[in-house]
């Protein structure tokens, strides 16, 4: 296969008139496009999928008005906001209020850079990359705590509160959750972690199989750390109108939308890289078969479409359970997602030490 | 080249937000640009290879620690008029402590320290070289007992913590999930069967 980025960077040296620095910024630039425009694409009918998708959960319709099917409602949605008015309320912090909705959507995006969408298809091929989605999901918060503060407020106040509370107290799980991956993969490194999925079993190699609390652990914590329903309580529109961004209008206002289906993607991506198997296709037997053959091969299309199946475990949560009450969040974080993920990082080291077939058998890993 | 102008641009805003730090008057902005300061930092360790504790930095102090800071700080009840006064009254002090402490600092570190070439250069990896693996090796084999004994310290301030903060008085009016789950009908309704009355 050819590779189009190593075809750019040919034809630019070709020139000769760019010096070599600036080629391979250009280059890096360009892959991040490649990567943030479909995402942003992805994040415009991920609004409208949920949409549709909880309408079809409660027998209605959906937008379907603008375009074919509703096609072009995200499209319509996104010009509204593009023209509002953006209004900083009176004894606001004004700088700080215009750079949240920055930091919360920036973390949601650069995140992206280390995550695998195919054996040799990453940005950044780094060992510890898995330390850096930890580092980068935790600033994800700064958004929303500054947003609350610097509205002068006490809606966005008590939301940004309780939404500081909840994502520091469910990131421990999810740090947890994650400890026990790597333990199981033996490396930091998102594309070795995959890779360490592969086996004879091939669905059943897979990492949610061996560390099945911890997948239900981090997918959970993960719906909590976006603020989604049924822990979106630093929104609870019925209890303090609409959390922290009530002050926000206009792209303010998208950009914290943006950053919180972002961060749904990323979350659903991550998923599936660390507990689904990634790129790794789950009837590889079928390989071999004449015409679908090539369907069933490794490749990035299972990789979007597990993350598709997390994006709908999303919507379909919101369209079905009530919201939790406060306590109740973090009683759940800490005394009992808490105590689960310890007892079972401490089974998945006993399960590596002692080779436990067939998932750690000796000699199944490199 | 290139690695001095990003060195210098990161010392730049991490020197910048140190003083800031210190200069501001809003708790809230100066915990802000302490947060910059260690992403600053953060940026000069990745510059040193030192890609674990850059990350690390990041992870525990900005994802971790500032953000309770930034908790509490908010939730205080700053008077920024009465921060300011005694600010002139304190100076002579406070001067003379500093420039005593830099000067201790100075003597103590001057001679192996200061100059560009003092310091041995870092020693680069390949790529592949992992050092969070060496980290984790050294600290697991070489440096065992300083790091439970350092894990044991924490663990017991953990516990003092919560002890502290502990009230025996039950305070709070939190329902217990575990025996609204265990209701049963019976302990809630009773049927009475009551007897038409009789007109008349």
């Amino acid at each position: 296969m050819i590779n189009p980025f190593a075809l750019l960077e040919q034809q630019l040296t070709a020139l000769g008139m760019i010096p070599a620095p600036l080629i391979v910024v250009a280059v890096i630039v360009a892959k991040i496009l490649v990567i943030v425009l479909p995402l942003m694409g992805g994040v415009a009918y991920l609004t409208l999928a949920e949409r549709k998708i909880i309408g079809w959960i409660q027998v209605r319709n959906g937008p379907n008005r603008v375009g074919p099917l509703g096609l072009l409602q995200p499209i319509a949605d996104a010009l509204k906001l593009l023209t509002k008015e953006m209004v900083v309320p009176s004894g606001a912090s004004r700088f700080l209020f215009l750079i949240a909705p920055i930091l919360a959507l920036g973390p949601a995006l650069a995140a992206w850079a280390v995550v695998p969408f195919g054996s040799e298809v990453v940005l950044a091929n780094i060992n510890a990359g898995l330390l850096y989605i930890l580092a980068l999901t935790s600033l994800g918060v700064y958004g929303i705590i500054v947003a609350g503060w610097a509205s002068n407020s006490k809606y966005a106040f008590l939301g940004a509160m309780r939404s500081a509370a909840q994502i520091v107290s469910y990131e421990i799980a999810m740090g947890f959750a994650l400890v026990g991956v790597l333990i199981a993969a033996g490396s930091l490194n998102l594309g070795d972690i995959v890779n360490a999925q592969r086996g004879a079993l091939g669905p059943g190699s897979w990492f949610f199989v061996p560390l099945f609390p911890l997948f239900v652990i981090y997918f959970i914590s993960g719906v909590a750390e976006t603020n989604r329903a049924p822990f979106d309580v630093s929104e609870g529109e019925s209890e303090i109108v609409a959390g922290f961004h009530v002050e926000y209008a206009g792209m303010g206002f998208a950009l914290f939308f943006l950053a919180e289906y972002a961060n749904m993607i990323l979350v659903s991506g991550l998923a599936s890289v660390l507990f689904l198997g990634g790129w790794l296709s789950p009837l590889p037997w079928l390989t071999s078969v004449p015409g679908v053959g090539l369907f069933f091969m490794d490749g990035i299309h299972w990789f979007l479409g597990k993350t598709a199946f997390f994006l709908f475990l999303f919507l379909w949560f919101r369209a079905t359970f009530p919201r939790y009450r406060y306590d109740q969040i973090m009683r759940l974080g800490w005394k009992i997602f808490l105590p689960i993920t310890m007892v079972w990082i401490v089974v998945v080291a006993a399960m590596v030490v002692w080779h436990m077939p067939p998932w750690f058998a000796a000699g199944a890993r490199g | 080249m290139f690695e001095q102008v990003v060195f210098y641009s990161f010392a730049a805003v991490l020197v910048l937000a140190a003083t800031m730090v210190i200069t501001v008057r809003n708790p809230v902005h100066a915990a802000l640009f302490l947060v910059l300061s260690f992403f600053a930092s953060s940026g000069l360790w990745l510059l040193m290879e030192a890609e674990f504790l850059a990350i690390a930095l990041v992870l525990v102090y900005v994802g971790a620690v500032m953000v309770l800071f930034l908790f509490v700080v908010m939730m205080l009840d700053i008077n920024l008029t009465v921060l300011r006064e005694g600010f002139a009254r304190y100076l002579p002090v406070a001067g003379m402590v500093a420039v005593l402490m830099f000067i201790a600092i100075g003597m103590v570190i001057e001679h192996e320290h200061f100059g560009l070439e003092k310091p041995a250069s870092a020693v680069t990896h390949a790529a592949d070289y992992s050092n969070t693996r060496e980290l984790g090796l050294a600290l697991y084999t070489q440096y065992i007992w300083p790091f439970e004994i350092a894990a044991v310290i924490l663990l017991v301030a953990i516990i003092a913590a919560i002890a502290l903060t502990l009230r025996h008085t039950r305070q709070t009016k939190a329902p217990k999930p575990e025996k609204q789950v265990a209701v049963r009908r019976q302990d809630r309704v009773r049927l009475i069967k009551v007897d038409a009355e009789r007109q008349g």
